[in-house]
């Protein structure tokens, strides 16, 4: 894991203390909240519908279990005991006191952890491949890119001020686990005669005019990576639109002058970055990618399992991934149990989870952009000593990539932007499908659902959607189906009209008994609907 | 009626405008009439309430109801979790906000 240099502390440290005066000057009436607002949210302080909520950074989705802890010690000591494990793979707490924040993140930077960038019009919070470092089917460690990315961006003076916010992805895989294309910037780690370099693809995104980013190079090599990053955001802070929010976006850019006209923008602001010299040296990026180099893995270990306990072989089946060292394998830790709140998990839980990273994962924790956790590097051998940890602390729900591992967004339960509540939904979908057999039957079925346009949830990368609408005061429901945020990425269609909180749970599953009835072997929900259409889904859901 | 309402600055907690005062119960909110802009402006200026918001609600034999779901959601709490609302002995509240 990346560990703070002097710069790092220093800087963190500074930002701490210029907040603290920030808040005294405005709990003093010294500043107003005009001008307070961009300052807090800059340390990613919202004021949300029962309190400040306060959005923790976790660069590309990587912890140690020191942090881990930490964020426990902030929910006990701060919050209500919990925390909300996020889309872009952060962690919020929903109950935050104003006097309290410049201590909540001392008590961060003290692990190397911030709420830097984590709001405003700059560049986020960059994301990754949860299985980074563990994965059989990588390319290379993705992370030394993302960190690399992390250090460009973090307090940019030119971009600190974006037309709109910007998101980017990175990940070394074909099968894409961060649903790349839908970020302002996917980044593909790729092999080019024997060097790695970044396939460029430049405005995707969600929100109210979803977008799948179009390829803008197939190989940009290390020694242009930072220079040619300068050069996309250049283009965008130029042209990008500031006269109408909701045409902000770098996505409504690119889809505006066409990727073609944006591309050669790029090429022509790159030649003219290129003389400024910014790209580091070779052993900068070796002396960064040291840091995520691969623990000390035992050698000669079994690959077998004792698969005796039914309810361990389910959850070995469902949640455990292939890993790249032999008898090792990737755990994904649920925390969507039925009835539960997509993403969210008690301090206690947190904690529980830190200790088995640090005891079984050479300390190491990933959260990812699905809301679970994941222990990236355990022993076979550890599995069922694992679950049983896991199943004591109420963590051993074996459903990921099932109908009931639902994505939702906070929704209209704690969020000022939301037009409907999402978590209710998710609740009740999970209740009605609680038959694990069942969902097993229905095999991978990516289910999202956002509160709002804004598509925290990304309904519009679920195999089926749901997007909460206000309809005269009314919760009312749309339904999407055929969405992907993978490598076979899509954007979800609207079935029709929308649906009461009850009639969209019926809705899905009359949507799931569709599938049953057509689908062909092997093949998954979103298979099935991409061969039969939208008609027969319509006819079951509206006839 | 109109009812004013907004958070209080230092905790962040939604507070309801009383008349005299701000307090964290819908029930003791005032009728703002016409005078709820005034009364905001003067407030958040002595940095007794931050962000407030005027909004309708319906006079009930309980107090004022506010007109939409999200300002009962606030009133009350997270439905999805009932030990964090301000009723959370109350097993009727969340269709309170229905």
């Amino acid at each position: 894991m990346y560990k703070y240099d002097e710069y790092d502390h220093s800087i963190v440290a500074a930002r701490v203390e210029e907040f603290r005066d920030q808040v005294n000057r405005r709990l003093a009436g010294q500043i107003t909240e005009d001008q307070f607002k961009p300052l807090r949210l800059m340390n990613g302080l919202y004021l949300q519908l029962h309190a400040y909520m306060l959005r923790v950074a976790v660069p590309y989705g990587t912890l140690d279990s020191r942090q881990m802890h930490m964020l426990a010690h902030i929910a006990r000591k701060y919050d209500r005991g919990y925390g909300h494990f996020t889309t872009r793979q952060n962690i919020q707490y929903n109950w935050i006191k104003l006097a309290d924040a410049p201590d909540i993140l001392a008590d961060l930077a003290t692990v190397e952890m911030h709420a830097i960038q984590t709001s405003g019009n700059c560049i986020r919070n960059i994301s990754s491949d949860q299985y980074a470092g563990a994965a059989a089917d990588e390319l290379t460690d993705p992370r030394p890119w993302a960190e690399l990315l992390r250090q460009w961006s973090s307090f940019h003076p030119e971009f600190s001020y974006l037309p709109r916010k910007f998101k980017i992805a990175v990940i070394a895989a074909d099968e894409d686990r961060a649903a790349m294309r839908l970020h302002d910037i996917g980044l593909q780690v790729v092999e080019r005669g024997g060097q790695h370099g970044v396939a460029v693809y430049v405005g995707g995104g969600m929100g109210r005019t979803p977008m799948v980013a179009p390829l803008i190079k197939d190989f940009v090599p290390f020694e242009d990576f930072l220079s040619y990053m300068e050069a996309c955001l250049r283009v965008y802070n130029r042209y990008g639109r500031r006269d109408n929010i909701y045409k902000a976006r770098i996505k409504i850019l690119v889809h505006e002058i066409g990727a073609d006209k944006y591309r050669d923008e790029v090429e022509a602001e790159f030649a003219e970055v290129k003389k400024l010299d910014l790209d580091p040296p070779r052993a900068e990026f070796d002396r960064i990618a040291a840091y995520f180099a691969p623990p000390p893995y035992e050698t000669g270990l079994s690959d077998a399992i004792d698969r005796g306990d039914p309810d361990f072989a389910v959850w070995l089946d469902q949640n455990v991934a292939a890993h790249k060292a032999p008898g090792y394998a990737i755990v994904n830790i649920s925390l969507k149990p039925v009835g539960g709140i997509p993403g969210d998990a008690s301090a206690d839980q947190i904690d529980v989870m830190a200790d088995l990273a640090r005891d079984y994962s050479f300390d190491e924790l990933r959260v990812t952009h699905a809301q679970n956790i994941v222990l990236p590097h355990v022993r076979k051998a550890d599995l069922p000593a694992i679950w049983q940890k896991l199943a004591d602390a109420g963590l051993a729900e074996a459903n990921l990539d099932l109908i009931s591992d639902i994505i939702a967004c906070p929704g209209l339960d704690y969020c000022s932007l939301a037009n409907a509540r999402s978590i209710p939904v998710a609740q009740k979908i999970a209740q009605r499908f609680s038959d694990l057999g069942r969902q097993r039957e229905l095999g991978e079925l990516k289910l999202k659902i956002s509160g709002c346009i804004n598509a925290c949830g990304h309904h519009h990368a679920g195999h089926i959607g749901i997007l909460g609408v206000d309809r005269k005061g009314t919760e009312n429901y749309q339904l999407l189906l055929g969405g992907s945020g993978a490598e076979d990425v899509s954007l979800g269609t609207i079935t029709g009209p929308g649906f009461s909180e009850d009639g969209i749970v019926d809705a899905v599953e009359k949507a799931t008994d569709v599938y049953l009835r057509e689908r062909a072997e092997g093949e998954r929900f979103l298979d099935t609907y991409r061969r039969v259409g939208m008609a027969p889904f319509k006819e079951a859901i509206y006839g | 009626m109109r009812i004013l309402t907004g958070n209080d600055l230092v905790t962040g907690d939604v507070t309801w405008w009383t008349g005299s005062g701000w307090s964290r119960h819908v029930e003791d909110a005032a009728d703002v009439g016409d005078q709820g802009e005034a009364i905001a402006q003067a407030e958040e200026g002595a940095r007794r309430v931050n962000a407030p918001y005027v909004i309708d609600a319906a006079e009930t034999a309980d107090g004022p109801r506010p007109a939409h779901i999200k300002d009962r959601i606030r009133a009350l709490g997270p439905t999805v979790r009932p030990d964090l609302t301000l009723k959370p002995a109350d097993p009727n509240a969340g269709s309170w906000v229905i």
